[in-house]
């Protein structure tokens, strides 16, 4: 019998460091999309913040659009 | 199309049957978190994975080479073998339906398979390591991998998102999980509505119909993702209620990270090459982000039933499918019979779940969530208990109760 315990070290570490990863970039994303409409609505900006939440969600838009490329080749 | 004998027809149709089945058991892995947190209306939800799924099956058409993954021998496989094995299949998905619980659909054909080979040609045509390394081996690793990354992941949004009104972060994440249930379901249908295509195009060149190697024929594609996006339109409510209320309680941040857990995990094992079961992935990834939450709860007696299911899945279906094969081998009259036995099998399983429906009205209750009635819970009541009322009373017999199903797995493998 011949376990593939190399093909499955590398789900476990692939599936853990690319959820831990999307999942923490996802929330600055939110987070900071919070954050400039608390300073919306004391007639602040933040376009640092907008900025950076757009650029997390570009990152996750680039996992999915990978993740529908394994699907599909 | 004109050289279909009436077997062929009938495996045709009943692996069509199976690939529904399948559609239906399986909402859950996409949607179940999606519906218990109200990212989607239930209907919605499993609108888009049907659709999802319907696309899936049309993403790729690299049909899957052997059904069985090399778990049995498939040259000179006859169509009654299949046809053995896809009773045994949709007999076990539909009973784990009635019981509301989420158990691998694949594990359940190659159970089938199995017993199918078994009683045709003996112990030889099993080949035992490769059930091992295929089956075993992933049913313990899929819920650990994606119930691992889960849990961080959980605690990481968590930490991330703390002192933040839920309010402002309600509608991203809403839409996190709803991207990440696509992503599932789309993997789903391309993955199980081929396994379908696989079948039918092994059963129709077996039959003599089709050149070995050849592609399968437009009809074959178009009537398998039919078939499993609207087993998943119609939605296995009972299972979804499972996996969305009854394993734990999901926030909107949990069922983000269960289900960005569960589409990275699953496409990172069909990638990398060390296939976990769809099914068994999904319910790690719940459990994983129940335990990741502070104070967060797994009820384990929901789990252990589920586990216990995991366990016979592969000894059950085989059974049946034994059963079925040693009646088609018969001739005409046995092929009949079994058919009207599946279908008799399936009506009364549908009969007894209408004693208390779950629909997409009250798939969100969470009242009898674990408790499944009907007289069919005493059959897994003998190998598992029904949820107790007293906490330590069930946690108790839920461990003496696991090793009783071990040692039925190796007793047929």
């Amino acid at each position: 019998m011949k376990i593939d315990w190399a093909a499955l070290g590398s789900v476990f570490g692939v599936s853990l460091v690319v959820t831990v990863a999307l999942v923490g970039l996802f929330t600055l994303g939110i987070v900071a999309l919070a954050k400039r409409e608390t300073a919306a609505a004391r007639g602040g900006s933040a376009a640092a913040a907008a900025t950076g939440a757009y650029a997390c969600f570009a990152a996750c838009a680039a996992a999915v659009a990978y993740g529908i490329y394994l699907i599909v080749a | 199309m004109e050289h279909i004998t009436l077997l062929l027809g009938i495996v045709i149709v009943t692996a069509l049957v199976f690939d529904f089945t399948n559609g239906f058991h399986d909402t859950a892995n996409a949607m179940a978190t999606t519906i218990s947190t109200g990212a989607l209306k239930p209907k919605t939800a499993v609108a888009m994975s049907a659709v999802l799924n319907l696309v899936g099956a049309f993403l790729s058409v690299e049909v899957a080479k052997t059904i069985s993954g090399g778990i049995i021998d498939e040259a000179g496989i006859q169509p009654e073998v299949i046809f053995a094995a896809l009773v045994g299949a949709i007999l076990w998905n539909l009973l784990t339906w009635l019981l509301g619980l989420p158990s691998s659909s694949s594990h359940a054909l190659f159970g089938g398979l199995i017993g199918a080979a078994v009683m045709s040609a003996g112990w030889d045509s099993v080949n035992g390591s490769t059930v091992v390394t295929k089956v075993l081996i992933p049913a313990v690793a899929a819920p650990l991998v994606a119930g691992a990354a889960a849990a961080l992941a959980t605690r990481l949004t968590y930490r991330i998102g703390r002192g933040t009104d839920e309010r402002a972060t309600s509608k991203g994440y809403r839409a996190g999980q709803i991207a990440s249930a696509g992503l599932v379901s789309l993997a789903h249908g391309t993955n199980d509505a081929q396994k379908t295509m696989g079948i039918i195009t092994l059963a129709l060149v077996t039959g003599g119909v089709l050149v070995p190697d050849s592609d399968p024929p437009l009809w074959v594609i178009v009537s398998a993702g039919l078939a499993i996006a609207l087993g998943t339109y119609l939605g296995g409510w009972r299972i979804i209620r499972t996996m969305g209320k009854g394993l734990t309680d999901l926030a909107p941040q949990q069922g983000f990270a269960a289900q960005t857990s569960a589409a990275t995990a699953i496409l990172a094992s069909s990638h990398i090459g060390f296939s976990l079961s769809t099914t068994q992935v999904c319910s790690g990834a719940v459990m994983g982000a129940g335990l990741g939450r502070k104070g967060g709860v797994v009820r384990w007696s929901t789990a252990t039933r589920m586990f216990a299911a995991w366990g016979l899945t592969l000894p059950a279906a085989g059974l049946v499918g034994a059963g079925a094969e040693l009646l088609t081998k018969q001739g005409t009259w046995g092929v009949v019979l079994t058919g009207a036995l599946l279908v008799a099998g399936s009506g009364t399983i549908w009969v007894l779940s209408r004693r208390k429906p779950v629909t997409v009205d009250n798939v969100n209750d969470t009242g009898a969530a674990a408790e499944p009635a009907g007289v069919v819970t005493s059959a897994v009541a003998a190998v598992t208990p029904p949820p107790a009322g007293v906490v330590a009373d069930g946690g108790l017999k839920a461990t003496i109760s696991s090793p009783d199903a071990e040692p039925q797995r190796p007793a047929t493998v």
